[in-house]
């Protein structure tokens, strides 16, 4: 018996009036965990029950515990009638199952019934014993931490990256059960949540199983998805990166180590060049394979773009033999993985040394039905409804999903290795499913990774060395960090043991492959930074900007948006037709991306997210990504307009017209997003760069040469790829979407990213938000211009629409913006959009814009006055203040907490020498106090200029004994971090799954009346269960899923929301500077130094 | 296309005073988008009408959704729902329970507790205060500001409109018309103040029953009103019928007449309208003590102003008396008694007319 629940119900709430005769109810709650029951007493006629209950214990195996979510039911005692659900709630207890987490779940909860919504408060105190298992093979996998968090996350360090782990479980939807035509709506959306709830716990424990046999300790970049496949099934289905990870010790955790990246984007308009056109390849093998009549296989696979190149034949002259050695030992370390993908899209510097570009796949399945006669039988009983092991008689259907993933894994790998890379990162898996056909895809970007990061145990003093070395990574947040740690890039290389040193600042530019090798033609110059290797002119990736590149103004959000229509079919001819146009979407997207980044004089895109959703009859595609000037790369060519017909006159008036906007629109936007690299004589750039020719071509991939059976071009004859020809009914439309963009009203910046490239100075206000549209296309008879019209204003107007709202906020930045689209029904497209508003500091931004940017390799500390001005004045202002001879000491201390890294500090100051020499204790305090004041006030100063203090305080939490406490502030956001605050805890991961039904729409506000107050709900919950875990924010928070259907004549509508998060504790900067000096001095502080503000 | 759906929800509650303001004014959707454009957003912000109306639809959303927690705003404070800042939830009460004075005046002593105005939303938030307080012990002002979170001032102004709900003191007659809802509002502060039970200081068993179960079962948590007497808006039946006691002033010459020559030596010199005193003070003194002797039984109870007003401020005001001739007079008035022999009603006297000067002064202009 590995392990003890214990429940205690407290009290309710503004729960809802039952008994309409008397205004009041009867409440007792059921508390159930597996299959155990347990009831409180019915506390009669109130609306504020207190129960006060005893502590209700479950003892189960930790199996149980991982799998089941603590079910508490609040139902109102009927005597002559069958008792009435108010409402319920599910607890994860995941949290309380690892010892770093949260130790106990208290606090209040909506009571959530998916006909009414929240329905009153309850109070509840929840913890675990958990026993010692000394059971080899145990099932459960206790212990392995999960997060969403997409980096390594702040206050652990990565001791080694294991990479890839992924699983999923199948089960038959309760939806689509016989017993769902007798059963009410609240019963099928309950079994419904609960089935997921258990599927998600049995995917997560499998998971971390897979890490426990890997050795490691950890899940970061943890994606859990649910495929809702109608009569075919239910799959939920979870990717992640395994990692050892170490947590850093409670000094650290205080220090820089976690702090929000704030400053990390490094401006230096360095060189210039020569613009040239952009080269890109198109690689969309078709490929039909041959399997089994049933499972008709579609599979297109698409490296979008490949940018490569690597010097080391012409240019790497004595880094050549040791890159070969280099890859070999990254092959080595990366051959013993099925497949070498990590879902993380920000890494520890050192770790991604070249990115290759965006690889992509894509493939067409047609959904079975699960045949499973047995299963329905044993579903009978709705009200204790038993989950089955759907293992045990549908084995062969998570193979079946695993197989589809598994061939598309395959084709990224090989796109990868076509690409020199032996690696995936920035990995993700999504679907699009409509009616039986279900689109697979996963995408990613080709890299060349270090290989002393993934390896366990083979190379201990290479594991030494960056255990010694990682806190410096950690501390690359802070400014102050990276004075220390990375004074210039050949100390971090040779730290890393690498002798070929590629500056942080473009090395990842770099191409990973040779030049004289390349599988495509490729358009390559050398890195207009280092001018050593060799570089694409434009880069196209999945992950987040590196906090070490070199950046030149401002990034912005880029989408490239498309509709196609297509013919309504069944089955394969369906699929068939949505196999043939995926890729001319994926190029026409691609053209769209590379057009409107020229348009904005940027040369790379970051977090690249290609969404194709799949219709009746449409297949609409959206690219979302942050666009920005990389210093590496030479400077973007323009976009040409050309007409097919001259001698026309009036014609070739309008061609002209047309190339006046678009050269004035670019020349206006290199003036927005401060796009002004310095002009460099051509010499500096020094060896022969290639013939500028630009031609884009769709290749088949060489993994997949031999299944080919058709090979498309689509390439524009002989034309530059950035030549419009307007004849062209595409390329009109292409042009006229091009200036349909309008750029955010003045104060607003955007992108999709975790950061905006070239704002650093975020102050502590942060506004998330989700938006949904659904839209109808009204035409009768559609075509793809007016379709993409209208989706394009569909998501300008959305836009517009955010700007518009969160106006106050200005200066501010949407950051991470994300949007998904749908089609739930034939003419209706819905739009989801979730992101965070952060406002920063004008004045400083432009401060720092007209601050002298330095060549890169002195960047780290030349980039910000502010960087060194305060270690400098801490170690010169206390020895010059102090008399005493140890004052050093003690500035060691204050200083080890008030913003400088500690790693090669001693992050224990012995105070006992020194204690000698002073005339007493008081003298000591008062010295350090004095000490710490002094370290403090500096950098309020300092940081007072960077951000202005915000509204943000903390409330403490609330008592669970409840009475009159308020509701404590849970900040939400879909980045890693929160600016002007440092995550001092991770409580564990957040990941919900609630269903809302109605079946009075217009009573409740129409569509859009019922789908506020859901979101507000979804919101309201998750801010509940992170403020009772001991939580004040939500990172990585991302609403995954939100199926929306309506049936506006029957009155009624459903909706479907999943979201996930990590929970996590933060600490104000501000209030930091105020915290007590080291823990071995803990004892000395004088009385109000402030400890955990949170507990 | 056009958007069926449109939502737009932050984890922290987006308000906009302007769109509150027209919501709370009773505009539709498209008046509010109106009169926004009136405002000129669409030049400062260079945005479009759609943009506008879809974003004063998510206000007007979000108020309605709000609506429902603003009726008890101690559960705006505890709710889970909305994440609202605390700044911002006052300001959404403040604003919510604001009222027009006018409205309030001509409403002031008419039943509240059945009420036929369905349609203004301000005769709702007085029914509703009347109800939630009606029952409860303690300082009126003081429950109102616990159980609806108002600042101290609109509390007091809701105090007074239960005070006078309570009570149905005549406000309309013509005579009356001069006095403004503030007039009114400082006179049931003053009455409040002085004989409610809570001013004693001296509490009484409770005469009602405990607080019913329903009453609390809308306000989530319980520790209302220490422990007083009853509800401040009914004043305390007690010392109504103790007043009469006060009768003996005018019923019993002798000591009118002692009153009196106290009253007038005090002041001889010291008032412009002396010769005016000593001709009305047995008529002044007479309207002054019966006014409270009448007040044990509700009919006459409503005449209450209307009397202060016919017997006490017209007769001064057309002897010309001034505002300080009034004080010194009441000063005095309420002072001498105590020099009375035989007289054993001091502090009750003093209590009942530490009111009554009040209300007068206040009340004591055109």
């Amino acid at each position: 018996m590995p392990g003890k629940l214990k429940v205690k119900i407290v009290a309710g709430r503004h729960l809802p009036v039952m008994d309409r005769a008397s205004d009041l109810t009867d409440a007792f709650v059921e508390v159930k965990f597996g299959n155990t029951t347990f009831k409180t007493d019915v506390y009669p006629k109130s609306l504020n029950p207190q129960w006060n209950s005893e502590w209700f214990k479950f003892e189960v195996d930790d199996e149980e515990l991982q799998d089941e979510p603590l079910q508490i039911t609040v139902l109102d005692h009927d005597t002559y009638s069958a008792n009435d659900a108010i409402g319920k709630v599910y607890i994860d207890i995941d949290p309380l199952l690892y010892s770093e987490a949260a130790t106990v779940i208290s606090g209040w909860f909506p009571i959530y019934d998916t006909i009414h919504g929240i329905r009153g408060e309850i109070n509840v105190v929840v913890k675990v014993d958990l026993f010692n298992d000394l059971n080899r093979f145990r099932q459960s996998s206790c212990g392995v931490k999960f997060f969403c968090t997409t980096s390594i996350p702040k206050c652990y360090r990565a001791v080694v990256i294991h990479g890839f782990v992924e699983e999923l479980v199948v089960n038959e939807d309760p939806e689509y059960q016989w017993i769902d035509r007798i059963r009410t709506p609240r019963a099928s959306n309950e079994a419904r949540q609960r089935l997921i709830s258990l599927m998600s716990g049995e995917l997560q424990r499998k998971i971390g199983l897979k890490v426990l046999e890997m050795r490691g300790n950890a899940v970061v970049g943890y994606l859990q998805c649910f495929d809702l496949e109608g009569e075919s099934g239910l799959v939920v289905r979870a990717i992640g990166t395994a990692c050892t990870l170490d947590k850093l010790s409670n000094t650290s955790a205080f220090l820089p180590a976690c702090n929000s990246p704030s400053k990390e984007m490094k401006e230096s308009p360095l060189v210039h060049a020569p613009s040239h056109g952009c080269r890109s390849t198109h690689n969309s093998p078709i490929h039909t394979a041959t399997g089994s009549r049933l499972t008709q296989n579609f599979s297109v696979s698409v490296p979008t773009l490949i940018y490569t190149g690597m010097g080391s034949g012409s240019a790497g002259k004595e880094g050549g033999p040791f890159k070969t050695l280099l890859r070999q030992q990254t092959q080595s370390a990366l051959e013993q993985r099925e497949f070498p993908f990590f879902t993380l899209t920000t890494f520890p510097p050192g770790f991604l040394l070249h990115v290759g570009g965006v690889v992509s796949a894509r493939s067409v399945k047609l959904l079975d039905r699960i045949h499973n006669p047995a299963f329905v039988g044993i579903m009978g009983n709705t009200r204790s409804y038993k989950l089955l092991d759907w293992n045990s008689f549908n084995s062969d259907e998570p193979e079946t999903r695993d197989a589809w993933w598994a061939e598309i894994r395959q084709e990224i790998k090989s796109h990868a290795k076509a690409l020199g890379c032996h690696a995936v990162v920035g990995y993700s898996e999504s679907t699009s499913i409509c009616e039986e056909v279900c689109i697979l895809s996963a995408s990613g970007t080709a890299a060349v990774l270090n290989p002393r990061f993934l390896q366990d145990g083979t190379m201990e003093g290479c594991l030494e060395q960056r255990l010694s070395w990682q806190p410096g990574f950690f501390s690359i947040g802070s400014e102050k960090g990276e004075v220390d740690f990375f004074p210039q890039s050949q100390d971090s290389s040779s730290l890393l043991g690498i002798e070929e040193a590629s500056p942080p600042g473009c090395g990842f530019c770099h191409i990973p492959y040779d030049e004289l090798n390349m599988p495509f033609p490729a358009h390559l110059t050398y890195c207009y930074n280092c001018r050593k290797q060799k570089v694409p002119d434009v880069l196209f990736t999945t992950i987040d900007l590196p906090v070490e590149a070199i950046v030149v103004g401002k990034g912005c959000l880029i989408q490239a948006r498309l509709c196609r229509l297509k013919k309504k079919a069944q089955a394969e001819a369906n699929a068939t037709s949505i196999s043939n146009l995926l890729p001319f979407m994926e190029y026409e997207v691609h053209t769209q991306l590379m057009n409107k980044l020229k348009l904005r004089g940027m040369n790379a895109l970051f977090g690249l997210r290609i969404q194709i959703t799949v219709g009746e009859n449409m297949l609409m595609g959206l690219a979302s990504a942050t666009g920005v000037y990389l210093a590496a790369l030479p400077t973007p060519g323009g976009i040409q307009i050309a007409g097919k017909t001259p001698n026309d006159g009036t014609y070739e008036q309008h061609i002209s017209h047309m190339q006046k906007k678009i050269n004035d629109t670019i020349a206006k936007n290199k003036e927005l997003y401060e796009i002004n690299p310095p002009e460099l004589p051509e010499e500096i750039i020094g060896s022969p760069i290639p013939e500028p020719r630009q031609r884009s071509r769709l290749l088949r991939s060489q993994s997949e040469s031999s299944d080919e059976v058709t090979e498309l071009d689509l390439s524009h004859g002989k034309k530059d790829a950035f030549v419009l020809e307007i004849d062209d009914t595409d390329a009109m439309e292409d042009v006229h979407s091009l200036l349909t963009d309008v750029p955010p009203p003045s104060g607003f910046y955007s992108c999709n990213t975790e950061i905006m490239p070239g704002i650093n100075n975020w102050t502590p206000e942060i506004q998330m938000f989700t938006a949904v549209r659904v839209s109808r296309l009204s035409n009768i008879n559609p075509t793809n211009q007016t379709l993409n019209k209208n989706f394009n204003d569909l998501c300008e107007n959305l836009l517009k629409s955010l700007y518009f709202k969160l106006r106050s906020m200005v200066p501010c930045c949407l950051c991470h913006v994300n949007f998904t689209v749908a089609l739930p029904e034939d003419e209706l497209v819905q739009i989801a959009v979730t992101a965070v508003a952060i406002t920063y500091d004008k004045n400083q931004a432009l401060q720092a814009n007209k601050a002298p940017t330095e060549k890169s390799q002195q960047r780290a500390s030349t980039d910000n006055e502010e960087q060194l001005q305060f270690p400098l004045e801490l170690s010169s202002d206390p020895l010059s203040s102090q008399p005493f001879s140890p004052a050093k000491e003690a500035l060691e201390g204050a200083s080890s907490h008030t913003g400088i890294p500690a790693a090669q500090r001693a992050t224990s100051v012995d105070y006992s020498s020194f204690a000698d020499r002073c005339n007493s204790w008081i003298e000591l305090i008062k010295l350090k106090a004095q000490t710490i004041r002094r370290g403090s006030i500096k950098t309020t100063t300092s940081l007072e200029k960077a951000s202005p203090l915000a509204e943000g305080y903390l409330r403490h939490r609330s008592v669970p004994s409840g009475t009159n406490s308020t509701v404590s502030v849970v900040k939400m956001t879909p980045l890693s971090f929160l600016p002007g605050a440092k995550i001092t805890k991770y409580l564990g991961i957040i990941n919900m799954f609630f269903i809302r039904e109605t079946t009075s729409l217009r009573e409740e506000g129409g569509v859009s009346g019922f789908l506020h107050a859901f979101i507000a709900e979804v919101f309201a919950m998750v801010r509940a269960h992170v403020a009772a875990l001991g939580g004040n924010a939500v990172v990585s928070y991302i609403m995954k899923q939100c199926v929306f259907m309506e049936n506006p004549n029957k009155n009624q509508a459903q909706c479907l929301i999943n979201v996930s998060g990590d929970a996590v504790i933060f600490v104000r900067e501000s209030e930091l500077e105020v915290l007590p000096a080291p823990p071995p001095a803990a004892a000395a502080q004088p009385a109000g130094s402030a400890g955990d503000v949170t507990t | 296309m056009s958007s069926d759906l449109d939502v737009f929800v932050g984890n922290t509650t987006l308000i906009d005073e302007e769109v509150y303001r027209l919501w709370l004014d009773g505009h539709s959707v498209a008046e509010a988008v109106a009169r926004r454009l009136r405002g000129g957003v669409l030049e400062r912000e260079g945005t479009s009408v759609a943009v506008l109306q879809s974003d004063t639809r998510d206000h007007y959303r979000t108020f309605q959704m709000l609506e429902r927690l603003l009726h008890a705003p101690p559960r705006l404070l505890q709710q889970l729902l909305f994440q609202i800042p605390p700044e911002r939830q006052a300001l959404l009460v403040q604003r919510y329970y604001a009222f027009d004075e006018a409205l309030a005046r001509e409403l002031l002593g008419k039943k509240l507790s059945k009420g036929t105005k369905k349609e203004l939303d301000e005769f709702d938030n007085f029914k509703r205060v009347f109800k939630a307080v009606e029952e409860l012990r303690g300082p009126l002002a003081e429950n109102i500001q616990q159980l609806f979170l108002l600042p101290p001032a609109l509390a007091r102004d809701y105090a007074a409109i239960v005070f006078f709900a309570n009570s149905r003191f005549e406000t309309g007659k013509r005579r009356l018309q001069f006095l403004s809802f503030g007039d009114f509002a400082a006179c049931a502060q003053s009455m409040m103040a002085h004989w409610s039970q809570g001013a004693l200081g001296t509490p009484k068993t409770p005469k009602k029953p405990q607080k019913p179960q329903s009453m609390m079962a809308h306000w989530s948590q319980g520790a209302l009103a220490p422990e007083a007497a009853e509800p401040d808006g009914d004043l305390p039946k007690s010392f109504l019928q103790d007043l009469k006691e006060l009768k003996v002033l005018v019923s019993d010459k002798d000591l009118l007449d002692q009153h009196k020559s106290l009253v007038c030596s005090a002041l001889r010199g010291k008032i412009s309208v002396y010769n005016e005193l000593e001709a009305n003070f047995k008529a002044l003194s007479r309207a002054l003590v019966n006014v409270g002797g009448k007040l044990t039984h509700a009919r006459d109870v409503r005449d209450f102003f209307v009397d202060l007003v016919e017997k006490v401020i017209e007769p001064c005001r057309s002897d010309k008396w001034s505002p300080g001739d009034l004080r010194l007079f009441l000063t005095h008035y309420t002072a001498a008694p105590r020099n009375l022999p035989g007289f054993r009603h001091q502090a009750l006297w003093e209590r009942y007319m530490a009111a009554i000067s009040a209300c007068l002064l206040r009340m004591y202009h055109d």
